[in-house]
Formats: C-alpha cells, structure tokens, sequence
C-alpha cells in the first residue's frame, strides 16, 4: 500500500510545488473551491470518520460542523506545536509534504468559510517556518493562494506564527491566546474555539497530520477512506515509536495494526532484545500499560481498543519501555517534564507538579519512604479533576499509573521505615531579596 | 430588564440575573463560596480552584432537547468533576453543592497546595488578621502540612514594584487579582506575570516601576498579604486600629474613605492616622481611591501643623502666641474698623458649615467673600448641573459624557475610571482637549483644537456631523469642563458655552444630565452653589484692605498676591499647617484638619457627603466654622458656631441647593452590590462597607433663570506668532501643593521636578533639547525648569504645571531663555 501522508516516502521531491501538482496536488482544492459548497467538504471528510490525530480523537467533520455560522470572520488554525515527549510526526511531515497539509489546511478554511488561516509552529520550528513561509509564498505566486481564487469570490491566505517555547501552547487555548500576542495560557472553557477562538471569533483548530489526511479523502471520496482502518478509527496514523526499539521513528500504518506488528516487525525489536514490560502511547501524557502478558502485544492500536487496556492512543507517540526501567526513575522524567511546562495559571498544576518533583526526586534517589510513595499518589490523584485545561491531569497519567500498576518498583526504591529527611532538594528560583 | 434565572444552592432557592456567576449568586443569599482570585469587579478566570463545587443542571433529552423528568422532577445530571463556581454562570433549574464531601475536598485540597510553598509568616504579615488565606486556611485548609518545610521555595520578601508597593513574592499565590485591576479596571496595564509554573512571579512592565495612579488598590484586593504599601508596611496590625468614615479632600469627586487610626508611641502617644482605606460608595467611587487621596494624608500630622493663635501688633514684631480671645477680639475690631473694606478670601479646602459661615459673615457686615480658585464659572454649574439622582454607573448606551479641557486622569482619577468605564458600558464618549490625554483611548469622538479655541469647539460641537447628532439626541448627556489651558476668563467662558449647550439640547434638570466641573478643591461646587464669586484681578481686590484668609495661600502660589497681601492694611490667616502666608499674616487662627473634626462638602457631581472627626485635635485649633463664629461673635455678628449639624440647619434653610438636606438624610445607606466588608474579605478584598452615609444629591439646580452668556469681553485669545511661546497651565495629579509636599518621603518620586513641556519642533526653533535646564518668564514671573520633550503637543506652546513652582494664571505669552549653550 502506497503512502497516504508520508507521501513524501513514495515520490522524489514530493516537497517540490510542480512535482506535488504533477502528482494530483491541489485538484482537489481547487475542484472544491469551485465546483462544492463549503458545507459539501465538510460532509465528505464527516462521512470519511476522519478523527483528529492531535490526541483527543474527535470527529474532524464534526469539529467544523460546530462553527457558529452567526459570527464572522472566521479562522482556522494548524496546531504545529509538536511539543509532547515522544511524537515527532508533524515535523515530518511539514518538510517532508508541506503543500499536502497546505492544501489540507487550505480546504479546512474553505469548509469553513475562513479567509484567514495560521500555522502555530512550536518556536524551535523556526526552520520550518521559513520552509513554509516559501511554500506559501510559491502557492500565492501560482494562483493557489490569495484574493478571488480561481475567479471565484473565495479568497485565502495563510500566515505562520512561532511559539516561544511552551508545551502548554499546544492546548488549543494557550495556542490561540500566544498567537494573539498574549501570555500563552488556556483559557476557561466553554465557551469553545468554534464559538469562542481566535480574537473571539469562531475558529477550528486542527493538528497538522489531521489536515495532511484530508487532501486525498476529497481526491479518492470518504468510502475509499472508511475503508481503511478500523470502524472505529478510519483511516491511517503515522506512529512515533521511540524508547527502547531498535529503530525508532515514524510508521505510517492503518488504525488497527498491532502493538506487536509496530514494535517488530517496523521497529526491529526491543534493544538487547529485552521484553517489553510498559507502553506509553500517547508520549509522556500516557498512562502506563503493563505488559505482564505476550497477548496485550496484540492489541489493535485504535482510540477503542487501546482504552481497554487502561491507556489512551492519543497522539500514537508510542513509546515502548522495556525490563531494564524502573518505573520511579521513568516517573521522574515525566514530572520533572510536566513541572517544568507547567503554564503557572491554576494553582493544582502550578504547585502539585512542584510538590511531585519533590517527592520523587526524593524517592528515586533512595531518600523516601514507603509514606513517600503514598504521598505522591495521593498528591497526584489531589490534582486530577482539578485543573483548568487537560496539562494538569497528564502530569498525573504516569504518577498514578506507575505507582498502581508497577508497585514493586516504587517498594524497591524506598526504606520502609521513615527517614529523617536528609536529602534537601538545591532551592529553585533564589533571589536576593 | 435582564432575565432572572433561578437555581438552587445548597437547597436554597436563588433568583439571580442571566449571566451572574455561581459564586456571586451565592454571596447574594448569604452562601459563602470562597475564592482567591475571583473578585465581583473583575471578569472571572478560574485560575485559583478554590471555588470549585459539584454543579447539577437538568439532563436534556438528546433527540427532543427536552428536560427529562424523573419522579415528578427534572433529572439533574452532575459532571464527573468538580467545577468553578466563579466561571459557571446561573442556569435556570442549576443545583449547586458547595457542602458536600467531594467539594469539600476539592476546597481543601487548594488551600493545601497554595500552602505548600506560602511562607505562613502571619505573626509578622501586615495582612494578618484581615487576610483571606489566612481565613479560608482556618475555615478549608488541613491542620498540617505534609509539604516538607526544606523545601519550601525561598523567593524575594521585598521586591518594590514601584515607589508605592512592595511585593513578598512568597505569600503571592498567583491570582493575578492585580494584574487584571490594573488592566481591566484602571485601565493602566502595568503589572504581569514572568516565567512559568511555580516560578511564575509578578512584575511590573513599566518605567518607573507600577507607573499608575490606582496602585494602592492592588493591595485592598490582594487575598494575601504580598502587596503592601510604603507607608503602612510594618506600621500596625488591623485589630489594633480603629476606623472612621471620612471623606478624600484632595479633588472634586469626593471618595467615600475610611481612617484607619491607632495610639501610635512615636507620636507622642497621640492618636494618629494610619492608613487611609476605600470605603464603598458605588454611586461615587465604587471601592477604589487613587494614590494620592490614600498617600497624601500626612500632612495632618506634620510638624508644620499649626497649634496656637498667634499675633502680633506691626509687622516687624515676630508674631507671638495668644489666646483665642485675645486673637479673635484683634481680627474682629480690624474687620469691624475695615467696614467696605473687609474681604474674606476662602478656599474649597473648607467644608460647607465653614464656607456658610464665612459667606454669612461677609453678608452681615458688609464686606465680600471671594472663593480662592484659579477656575470660574461655577455659577453655571449651579444653575446647569447635574441633577439629583446622577450616577457614572448607570451611565451606558444612550448617554453622551463630553469631556473638555480636563486631563481628568491628572485631575481627577477616580472619575477617569468612572468615564472609562461608562464609555466600556457603552456610553458615547467626546474628548475635546488641545493635546493628547488618557482619556483619549475610550473615546467615540476626539476633537482637537488649539488653544484658545476651547468655546468655538463647544459651539461647534452641536453643528458637527456625527458628533452632534451622538450629543443631541443622546438620551443624557453631561459635561465635564476643567482648565487644561485656561485660567479664569476662559474657564468661566467656557463653563457658559457648556451650560448653553446643555439647556439648549434639553440636558438638564434630570439624572445624568448637567454640566460638572473639574475643580480643583474638595469642595468648591458647595462655595459655588452658596454664591461665592471668584475675584477677576485677586491682587486689586486685597490691595490696601483688611483680609480673612481661610484655607489658602496666595503667597506661595503667585508673587503678584504676595505683593498685594504687603499692601493690605490687615491679614488674618486661618489654615491647618503654617504657610508662607501665615508667615506675613498679623493673625493667626489654627484651624483643624478634616481628620480631626465632622462637616460635610459638596462634591463636582453636587453631591453633599459627611465626613467624620477620626482623631483628636491638634493642640488648640479649632473648626474652621467655629473660629469664624468666634470672629463674627466678637464683631457682635451672631453664627452658630456650637454644632456642626445646626450649622448645616441653617444652611440647608437658606441656601436653596440645599433645601431639605439634613445630617440624617446625607447619612442614610442603601443596599451595595457587591457585598465588601462585613468581616469577610476574601470576596471584595478589606475594603470598608459603608456604614456612615452615601451622602445625597442637592436638589435641582436653580435652572433656566438666565441663559448663560458667553462673555467675550472678558477673554483674549492669544495665538502665538512665529518665535513665539504660548504658555498654558495644566494640572498634575502629584504637584507641589501642601498635601503632596507633607508626604513628600512618600511620593517622592512620583513628584516631578519644576518642568516646562514642548514640542521637539518648538524646542529646535529655541535652541533648547530635552532635559536642560532654561529659564521661562511671562508676566512678571520667571523660573528655571527642565524641558521635556512631548511630540503629542502643539507647536508653539509649552505646557507649565500649576503648582510647580511657577505662578502661571492663565494663558500667558512666555520667553524661554536657555541657560546652557547648545554645542
């Protein structure tokens, strides 16, 4: 099977604006801009059971069918803010194909009556920007972009915008208020984007490999689509496997292929052939699946399934540990990640992914306590349903289910008996009054 | 009419308009929620999860939308978490649990985390004892702490953020309540966080430092104790003062204030004022005060404050201390022999008890009282002012607010606020100014005229496109008028055009209709309305007779009064602090500070408020009504001089403004929302509740007796030739006044140096750069200032602060030499 959106992988310069023409591209951008109805794109990518592949999984048809049609203008905004441990397909993808998810993007915004659209690129992306800057550059030149498309009324342009450096401004919130020039941080929701987004006005917000997808389902039609993956999950997802394989890196399969099938057969194995003992799915945000039994291996990677596991697909960063982790030391790197990005904004996250670092530093270097591992699940399950937006409830997912479902890990890091506390962590942030 | 939406909190059944949040739902029937950064004045953002609680609403049938029934009832459905009782907004048939287990946790859970690296220093903080953490700690938080103490986070204690606010980065908890008062309400966006996650800390963008004039508020609604100001930082603890309602008397808009007072050692065992707090007043100031009616105080326990008559027998003598009678008996027999020639010169620093006496004095004997002022046309206030019943809050749509002549954020903050927010509400906002000011950014309209063109664009206004239309047929309009660039013959000019404009249109005699001065003292719409006059040539009027000076100082202020005053044949001063006009007078009459005594004063939106006596007298001064009846009584003129409200009785019987006013009426309260005080601070921050009186309106003006007339005769507008300099006054919040100056180690920096404004082109035609030092004379008066260069100015002009040092009246043709050659 040919690729759908490594396409790159398949065709020679398939970065190249003639070579991406030759092969069928923006047909379908212009066939819809002027031969369809907004509202006919929209139903065909609804039809195709397109999810977004940013992590939640929601229907893409439906996000865009949600738009207040009563408040104009609108946007669309690609989230290009990449930031979570462990997924590295948008980047791919954007040098590899750029004028696929460009023409993606650009048939979202004609869905949804939006003249303007941004591409948010997480700001260590600068390169990128400059490569899409040109690509946008070379689509205004050939006609592809700009004021009365194809001589009708349709007009569109595309800008790019960096990030300064923030994970958190990949929740659609912060993304939006960092590219209003304003601090990037969630907003209280509802109300949501597609009422309530960019500058107030209703806005869709999409990840990149989503919009990479939709091209070809309105080349080949939402059966063709359908027909791919699983009823559940249509279509294909570009995997980032990483941690303990052989050869991490980005595999695009269709929904449905087997944990055992990514990490083999694509993967090349485990290193030192070790055995798989966890898998986070989803990047750092992941709960833990423990692989005590061969057969999880042969789970069907879809949002259904993997949730039977007690894990979410997510963004399918999957990251695969094997026998030779502790689980307390791979907790550190979560917490120590999520304490770090921690937007400030509400006080659960601000001070509990603050409290955790502490604890489990304390735990992994030998200096806890058996009352340390229950304080740190404690703490974290204090945080979860509390927050403003879903960061706080991801610097939880690998507390919680490290310590529940790897016990002995944790039992094995500490003294059992308390300790006098002589461990004392270096003071963060001293100033001089 | 807003729809009203009833929900259930706690089993009890709420009414509340569409689009109140749950937590103030809740406060209105007496259900506290507690928060940290939600603030009834500010939009919400659920950032502090205190609040959270379990919300219920009736579960909708997902094909009919219908409400689905079970037993008889709607079926409430929950969400699995917990949500924030500050973002929800009331639904109809919405079931809240604030008490419940679950929020329960939740609640505790907060209050332990914005524990774990709060220093719990409340032995030694400021806030303690008045600080919502401390409160909500008690009444949510855990008994202990399972934060190890080692690792608490060690962060700055005193990071000045600028001359005014300290910030302890340690009890900060981040609820950014500052950040948004200064970027949604004062409208001066200063403040902002820095970093992230629990790094993230509060810093001020501006230079210099938390440059607003609304900073002290920041501190009111601080929920912890990490923003404290200068003056009371370490002073004293809230349980040990006391509180007194009292009124601001630095400007016209009269704030509702409240003294805080103590026993202090350092001041000799006296009672003294220790901080000045906001007292609400929805209908004036809300539950804000500007810096410099909080910090400007000191001067009534300055040094300087006068304590004992003094007099002396000719000028040479050094004047000596006396007693009362020896001291009234003296003024008295001068003014009795001065017959015509006997003139009272009083401020708008008086109370109205105070300028009542003094005006009856000089009716019964004879001889004329003049209102101390550098603006005019006040009888047109008092025949075109705002009716009874006018309040900037219920100004929206609908309303016209024109603003002329008046940097109202220099002049007058708190109506500043008050416009802004009015014209956010969507009130029509005209700005009519000859240079750039604050106000400008609220504005509809902005119209820009040259100096000396102040009437023509209030004639014009009604003939203009658009704008005419927005202040014609505006359902209310009011005026603002103040005396950025003018002096007497051009405020009272342009006071008439205002009126004329009023009556004209139909705006007058009705709420939110009428004209209101910027004035420049707490109380000299009341002068006004008692039918003080301004004198046209003050130096005239003094030279060679004998003078009662109350509440003033010419000779500071301007050199040609000083010359007058030597020609006079007697000077009595009666004032709070000694001046350089006591320093000439033959008597001198101590007189109290408003801290110390009761009376009322009229504010600029005619509005009569009681203030109260907070401490006691300082040594043996008097009330400026009693000395004057003291006076009158020795010139065998009989004032009620025992009682401050029978003062007010009489009064109230004759002037006719003020008809039907009595000390009870101008003491009544009115339910406020939102709910402040009451011992509660975590919801509106330690602002006062207001217990002692909103005051209350005069009643109509004596409208539509007299047109008002422009008089032309009385203006020459001047229009600079080539290499020439035009210097106009204007008003700086913080100048050289006596309040500003007696606090001066606090304001120090926020007080500018003697300066002269102008615009880069003019300083290049003189020859002059930005920050030399030159020399300005006009009219007899010449100075050394500092130029600053200010490109949103005219050419040709060169804007000099009143109150800094050059005595400027009005607009005047000026010289600026410089001092040092440019290269």
């Amino acid at each position: 099977m040919s690729y759908i959106v490594l396409r790159h992988r398949d065709i020679p310069d398939f970065n190249k604006l003639d070579v991406y023409q030759k092969n069928g591209g923006f047909a379908a951008f212009q066939s819809a801009v002027t031969k369809m109805k907004p509202n006919e794109v929209t139903d065909v990518v609804k039809n195709s059971g397109l999810r977004g592949r940013g992590g939640a999984g929601f229907p893409t048809g439906m996000k865009w069918a949600f738009i207040d049609n009563k408040n104009w203008p609108h946007y669309v905004v690609a989230n290009a803010d990449e930031s979570e441990p462990g997924t590295f397909k948008d980047r791919e993808i954007m040098e590899g194909n750029p004028f696929q998810f460009l023409e993606g993007l650009a048939l979202a915004s004609y869905a949804v009556g939006a003249n303007v659209a941004y591409v948010y690129l997480r700001g260590e992306f600068w390169q990128l920007g400059i490569l899409l800057d040109e690509k946008i550059a070379e689509m205004e030149k050939a006609g592809i972009l700009g004021d009365k498309l194809w001589g009708t009324d349709y007009s569109l342009r595309i800008y790019t915008h960096l990030g300064a450096g923030a994970y958190i401004c990949g929740e659609e919130t912060a993304m939006l208020e960092s590219l209003e020039g304003k601090r990037g941080q969630p907003r209280v929701r509802p109300p949501f984007p597609p009422a309530y987004g960019l500058y107030g006005k209703p806005t869709v917000i999409n990840n990149v490999e989503t919009l990479t997808n939709v091209p070809m389902i309105l080349a080949n039609g939402a059966e063709w689509y359908k027909a791919i993956g699983t009823a559940d999950s249509a279509g294909v997802k570009v995997f980032s496997l990483s941690g303990r394989v052989r050869k991490p890196g980005n595999y695009e399969l269709p929904f449905g292929t087997t944990f055992r099938e990514l990490i083999y057969t694509h993967g090349g194995g485990v290193q030192d052939s070790r055995a798989v003992k966890a898998i986070m799915p989803a990047g750092a945000s992941s709960s833990l699946i423990v692989v005590n039994d061969e057969k999880i291996l042969d789970t069907p990677m879809d949002y259904a399934t993997v949730r039977t596991l007690g894990g979410d697909l997510g963004s399918a960063s999957v990251i695969i540990i094997d026998d030779s982790v502790s689980m307390d030391w791979l907790v550190n790197k979560t917490v120590h990640f999520f304490k770090h990005e921690s937007c400030g904004k509400c006080t659960p996250c601000r001070e509990g992914t603050y409290w955790m670092s502490n604890i489990i530093e304390r735990i992994q270097h030998g200096h806890g306590t058996t009352g340390d591992v229950d304080l740190l699940l404690n703490v974290a399950k204090q945080i979860q349903g509390k927050c403003l937006c879903a960061l706080g409830e991801f610097s939880t997912m690998a507390v919680v289910t490290g310590i529940e479902r790897f016990p002995q890990d944790f039992k094995n890091a500490v003294s059992p008996a308390p300790l006098p506390p002589v461990y004392v962590k270096e003071s963060e942030g001293m100033e001089k009054a | 009419m807003t729809k009203q939406v009833t929900l259930t909190i706690d089993g009890i059944q709420v009414t509340a308009p569409e689009g109140t949040g749950v937590a103030d739902a809740a406060k209105m029937v007496g259900i506290d929620i507690p928060v940290f950064c939600h603030h009834p004045k500010l939009e919400p953002v659920g950032m502090c999860r205190m609040c959270l609680v379990e919300i219920g609403r009736p579960m909708r049938d997902r094909a009919t939308g219908q409400i689905v029934m079970e037993n008889g009832a709607p079926k409430i459905q929950f969400l699995p978490k917990l949500e924030t009782a500050c973002t929800n907004k009331v639904e109809e048939g919405m079931v809240v649990l604030t008490q419940t287990d679950k929020a329960k946790d939740g609640q505790r859970g907060t209050v332990e985390f914005l524990l774990t690296s709060h220093p719990l220093d409340c032995p030694i903080c400021d806030k303690g004892g008045e600080c919502p953490l401390q409160n909500l700690t008690m009444a949510h938080g855990p008994g202990k702490s399972r934060f190890l103490f080692d690792e608490k986070l060690r962060l700055g204690k005193r990071v000045p953020l600028g001359d005014l606010i300290v910030l302890d980065q340690e009890r900060c908890i981040q609820c950014a309540r500052c950040i948004r008062f200064q970027d949604e309400i004062a409208g001066d966006a200063v403040l902002g966080f820095d970093d992230r996650s629990r790094s993230t800390r509060i810093i001020t963008s501006s230079e210099p430092g938390f440059d607003s004039v609304f900073s002290g508020n920041t501190s009111d609604i601080c929920p912890v104790g990490a923003l404290t100001t200068r003056d009371f930082r370490f002073e004293a603890r809230p349980w040990e003062l006391g509180a007194t309602a009292s009124i601001c008397t630095q400007c016209p808009v009269g704030c509702n204030i409240t003294l805080n007072t103590r026993r202090e050692a350092r001041a000799n065992g006296d009672i003294v004022v220790k901080r000045v707090m906001p007292r609400q007043n929805e209908e004036v100031n809300e539950i804000w005060i500007c810096d410099k009616g909080r910090f400007a105080h000191h001067y009534t326990d300055s040094k300087k404050r006068l304590t004992r008559p003094l007099a002396r027998s000719s000028k040479a003598e050094k004047p000596v201390h006396t007693s009362w009678d020896e001291a009234t008996k003296l003024t008295a027999d001068k003014f009795v022999a001065a017959k015509e020639n006997f003139v009272i010169l009083a401020s708008g620093r008086l109370a109205n008890e105070d300028l009542f006496n003094l005006k009856s004095l000089a009716d019964q004997s004879g001889g004329q009282a003049y209102l101390y002022s550098r603006m005019s046309g006040g009888e047109f206030t008092a025949q075109a002012g705002v009716g009874a019943g006018t309040n900037f809050a219920d100004m929206r749509a609908g309303t016209t607010i024109v603003v002329v002549a008046s940097d109202l954020y220099q002049e007058a903050p708190i109506w500043y606020l008050r416009v802004k927010q009015a014209a956010e509400r969507g009130a029509t906002l005209i700005v009519l100014n000859a240079r750039e000011t604050k106000l400008d950014r609220y504005a509809s309209f902005v119209v820009r005229y040259a100096y000396g063109d102040e009437v023509k664009s209030v004639t014009d206004l009604a003939k203009t496109e658009k704008i005419g239309d927005a202040f014609s047929k505006a359902e209310n309009a009011v005026i603002l008028f103040g005396s950025d660039g003018l002096g007497l013959a051009g405020t009272s000019n342009l006071a008439a055009a205002c009126a004329k404009l009023l009556q004209d249109t139909g705006h007058v005699g009705k709420p939110n209709n009428g004209l209101m001065g910027v004035w420049e003292r707490a109380n000299d719409q009341g002068a006004w309305e008692m039918g003080f006059q301004v004198a046209e040539d003050l130096a005239e009027t003094l030279e060679g007779k004998s003078v009662y000076i109350v509440g003033a100082d010419p000779v500071s202020d301007d050199p040609k009064l000083a010359e007058a005053l030597q020609g006079a044949a007697f000077v009595a001063v009666q004032d709070v602090m000694e001046t350089a006009t006591t320093e000439i007078a033959n008597v001198v009459l101590p007189a109290q500070a408003f801290t110390e005594r009761e009376g009322t004063l009229t504010s600029g939106e005619r509005r009569v408020q009681r203030f109260y006596s907070a401490v006691p007298a300082t040594g043996e001064s008097k009330a400026d009504f009693v000395i004057t009846s003291q006076v009158a009584g020795q010139m065998g003129i009989a004032l009620e001089g025992t009682s401050v409200s029978a003062v007010f009785d009489r009064l109230a019987g004759s002037v006719r403004s003020f008809e039907g006013l009595t000390y009870a009426k101008i003491s009544a309260v009115r339910p406020q929302w939102p709910i402040v005080g009451r011992g509660d601070m975590y919801y509106g921050g330690t602002t006062y509740e207001n217990t002692m009186g909103m005051g209350a309106h005069l009643s109509g003006a004596q409208s539509g007796e007299t047109a008002p007339q422009v008089d032309a005769s009385r203006e020459t507008i001047l229009r600079p030739k080539e290499n020439e300099l035009l210097a106009v006054p204007v008003t700086k919040l913080y100048d050289r006044g006596t309040t500003v100056m007696m606090s001066a180690n606090l304001l120090r920096e926020r007080i500018d140096s003697p300066s002269i404004a102008l615009h880069p082109d003019s300083a290049k035609n003189l020859g002059v750069e930005d920050g030399q030092l030159v020399n300005i004379s006009f009219d007899g008066v010449s100075g050394d200032v500092t130029v600053k260069l200010d490109d949103t100015i005219s050419v040709g002009v060169a804007l000099v602060p009143r109150e800094m040092g050059l005595a400027i009246r009005e607009p005047v043709l000026a010289e600026v030499r410089s001092l040092v050659k440019v290269e």
